[in-house]
């Protein structure tokens, strides 16, 4: 294990989260289950999307994962595991992100796990030069650096997500939104963490701005391999970068999969209706509906079915027994979905019953040379061949 | 492409944009112009010479970036802010300037806000809200008044109506108080219905229901509904016509499915381009990347030169006129230019 990885490993865990419960105030004082019992792996270099409506629990879950939750929240059930990365090399450990002490979080947190946090126009200080904020947790995970070299590292840091170095001394109302936004990220890369967790990181900006983030992002993870955690309302996005999409509706995980499968094949009525409240760019103009009604409120959560309610296809079990996450019925892949249209129990809509795609394409931002080594010339692999 | 009334460069008639149709429109705007001063003799040019007709029944969708003057547009149409030069015409008659024909035209054009969490008031019932158009403007008062408002919350799908205006604006998700904030539109029977970003506050799940509650009111109402939006996938779902803006001006206007699917300004393809399409097989290619550029002083000649992949000599030292591009579509673009269609083929040529 002393050489060093290019690229990402797949397969290895980076973190995993298992019956995760997060409550907003205790229980004898009215409380509020915000996070139920969600449970996901995440590898080295995978991109998951978790994509849920506000209140669904989105940001909770991604606030809990660092510890970074704040009173009145509650993280009252589960187990998050990280797996760190000694610095000197060797297999990675396993740290108990629930039990870890203060000086263990502190050695993971922006080391191993940084975030992007929502709205960047909010998250730097308005009032400290952005070399100042860059150089900061250099300061403090770096001790043996001179200024010079924590200079040399912002710089750098600010190259890669494409602002020239002359930004390094501008304060933040210098800079547009894209470019906060990029600084966020530049920050959260500092320390070449092996999992970032992005909160919205592209909401409050325009159309191009975002695309132009998400491909310059998908770009180093392809360079520098961490994974991350992608946070959206937009599941239209997500489809375009993830490998990987949970949605999450009412605080629990409804259902994860490819996002290719997702999108062709979607199996949980929720993530149909997410998909058909996205008007098409192309095609015949046809009129779509959403889904009725709202999400429910925390505080008044209905019985079974989290979903049941606003559920075209509910029947008298989703009323009472609650689903669990679980293999489609007559799936062969690994995903998984928690709904009795898709246990057996009853008769699957055709619509929630399409076959999975064949082949699961990767992301489509991936560049090829950085997938598996599987040159896209055949021509040129014939010749590879011939020489060995 | 190119039309053979195409007028010489410098005296072009003003393109009016909108949906084209018969009679008068219900609201149309000449030459608008709004610069905004911002000390030492600076202006913003916000809004540049925007002529719009929004026939009655239609929607109007104004697509543009932050920062392109869509908003300002939305509320130079409202009357409340006035603008540098232009005028408006409700139903073919001048807008007065008294405070009385200000008011009248309160009533026959109504806005509704991007953000329904903040444009109620949380101290007053739902009631309250639709109440008070209704006595400002009308004289309806009592028993009629109450069955006025429940008949104007079941119109927005807000039922039974006579419970929904005993809440607070608490108590209601996005969607209802945004549904709330139409409802108090409709209460003066509006002619025009200006909705400014009315579904990027809302759940996803829930936009829809909004949009097709716009869809309604345009076949029922008869309303000329303007939508300002970011969001070109749902303009082109809801809207007749979509008029595109760029740095104050309009770019591009056409029916909302020859718009995307035949953009023929490069901004409109940058737009389409950057959008998420989960129909999409591969990444799309951006081209023109880099931001909008400062309106207090904007680039010369074409305000999307610096940015624009196929940029000509042209393109720096005159503003384009709106050219005829398609059916009742117009691009204000040199590509699109007679004169320079040589030099436009070479340029594309090496893209």
């Amino acid at each position: 294990m002393t050489a060093v990885q290019a690229g990402p490993v797949l397969g290895e865990p980076v973190l995993e989260v298992s019956k995760l419960c997060i409550d907003y105030g205790l229980p004898e004082d009215g409380g509020v289950r915000a996070v139920t019992d969600v449970t996901f792996t995440l590898r080295r270099g995978e991109v998951l999307g978790l994509a849920g409506e506000s209140g669904s629990g989105k940001s909770t879950l991604a606030y809990a994962i660092p510890r970074l939750l704040r009173a009145p929240g509650v993280i009252t059930g589960g187990d998050v595991i990280f797996h760190q990365r000694p610095v000197g090399g060797g297999p990675s450990q396993a740290v108990d992100m629930l039990t870890a002490d203060a000086e263990t979080l502190a050695n993971i947190r922006w080391v191993d796990l940084s975030m992007v946090f929502q709205s960047a126009m909010h998250a730097l200080n308005p009032v400290a030069r952005i070399e100042g904020q860059l150089t900061d947790v250099l300061r403090r995970h770096r001790p043996g650096w001179s200024p010079a070299q924590r200079k040399e590292r912002a710089v750098e840091l600010l190259q890669m997500v494409g602002i020239s170095a002359d930004r390094l001394r501008a304060f933040p109302h210098e800079l547009s939104g894209g470019m906060r936004q990029r600084v966020m990220i530049a920050m959260a890369l500092a320390l070449e963490p092996a999992l970032v967790i992005m909160d919205e990181p592209t909401t409050a900006l325009d159309v191009v701005t975002q695309r132009e983030i998400i491909e310059e992002l998908m770009e180093l993870r392809e360079r520098l391999g961490f994974a991350v955690i992608f946070i959206t309302h937009d599941l239209s996005l997500l489809l375009e970068l993830a490998d990987t999409i949970a949605i999450m509706y009412a605080g629990r995980l409804v259902e994860m999969a490819t996002a290719t499968e997702l999108v062709r094949a979607p199996r949980h009525p929720y993530s149909q209706g997410l998909l058909n409240s996205f008007p098409a760019l192309h095609g015949a103009k046809k009129r779509m509906v959403g889904i009725p009604g709202a999400p429910p409120s925390l505080r008044a959560m209905p019985a079974g079915c989290k979903f049941h309610p606003r559920c075209v296809h509910a029947g008298e079990s989703c009323l009472s027994v609650e689903p669990r996450l679980a293999r489609p019925n007559g799936s062969f892949s690994a995903r998984t979905v928690a709904c009795t249209l898709q246990d057996g129990s009853r008769p699957t809509p055709a619509e929630l019953a399409l076959p999975d795609p064949a082949e699961t394409a990767p992301s489509r931002f991936r560049t090829p040379a950085a997938a598996v080594p599987a040159p896209s010339d055949p021509n040129q692999n014939l010749t590879v061949g011939d020489l060995s | 492409m190119t039309d053979s009334v195409t007028p010489p460069a410098g005296t072009a008639p003003t393109v009016v944009h909108g949906p084209k149709r018969e009679g008068t429109p219900a609201l149309e705007a000449r030459g608008l112009t709004k610069h905004f001063p911002v000390g030492r003799g600076k202006v913003v040019h916000a809004v540049e010479e925007i002529s719009i007709a929004l026939p009655e029944a239609t929607v109007t969708a104004v697509v543009g970036e932050s920062g392109s003057g869509k908003s300002t547009l939305a509320r130079l149409l409202t009357g409340l802010i006035k603008p540098t030069s232009g005028e408006l015409l409700l139903d073919g008659k001048p807008v007065g300037t008294s405070a009385k024909a200000l008011r009248a035209y309160t009533s026959d054009v109504h806005l509704v806000l991007q953000d329904p969490f903040s444009s109620l008031n949380s101290a007053h019932s739902v009631g309250y809200h639709i109440e008070r158009p209704l006595k400002l403007h009308s004289d309806v008062r009592g028993a009629e008044l109450d069955a006025k408002v429940v008949e104007l919350l079941d119109r927005v799908s807000l039922s039974p109506g006579a419970e929904f205006a005993a809440k607070y604006p608490h108590e209601l998700s996005g969607g209802q108080r945004q549904r709330v904030a139409i409802a108090r539109g409709l209460a003066v029977r509006p002619r025009v219905l200006l909705a400014d970003e009315p579904v990027s506050m809302l759940d996803v799940s829930i936009r829809l229901g909004v949009l097709n509650l716009f869809d309604g009111l345009r076949e029922d109402e008869r309303l000329a509904i303007l939508y300002v939006t970011h969001d070109i996938a749902s303009a082109r779902y809801l809207a007749d016509t979509i008029v595109v803006m760029y740095a104050g001006q309009v770019v591009e206007s056409g029916p909302a499915e020859q718009i995307t699917d035949a953009p023929q300004h490069p901004y409109t393809q940058l737009l389409l381009s950057a959008a998420p399409d989960p129909a999409r097989d591969q990444a799309p290619e951006l081209r023109g990347s880099g931001s909008p550029p400062s309106l207090v002083n904007p680039p010369s000649g074409c305000r999307f030169h610096p940015r624009c992949p196929f940029a000509m000599a042209v393109c720096k030292e005159q503003a384009p006129p709106s050219l005829p591009v398609g059916t009742d579509q117009v691009a204000a673009c040199w590509l699109h230019s007679p004169e320079h269609k040589a030099e436009a083929d070479a340029v594309s040529a090496q893209i």
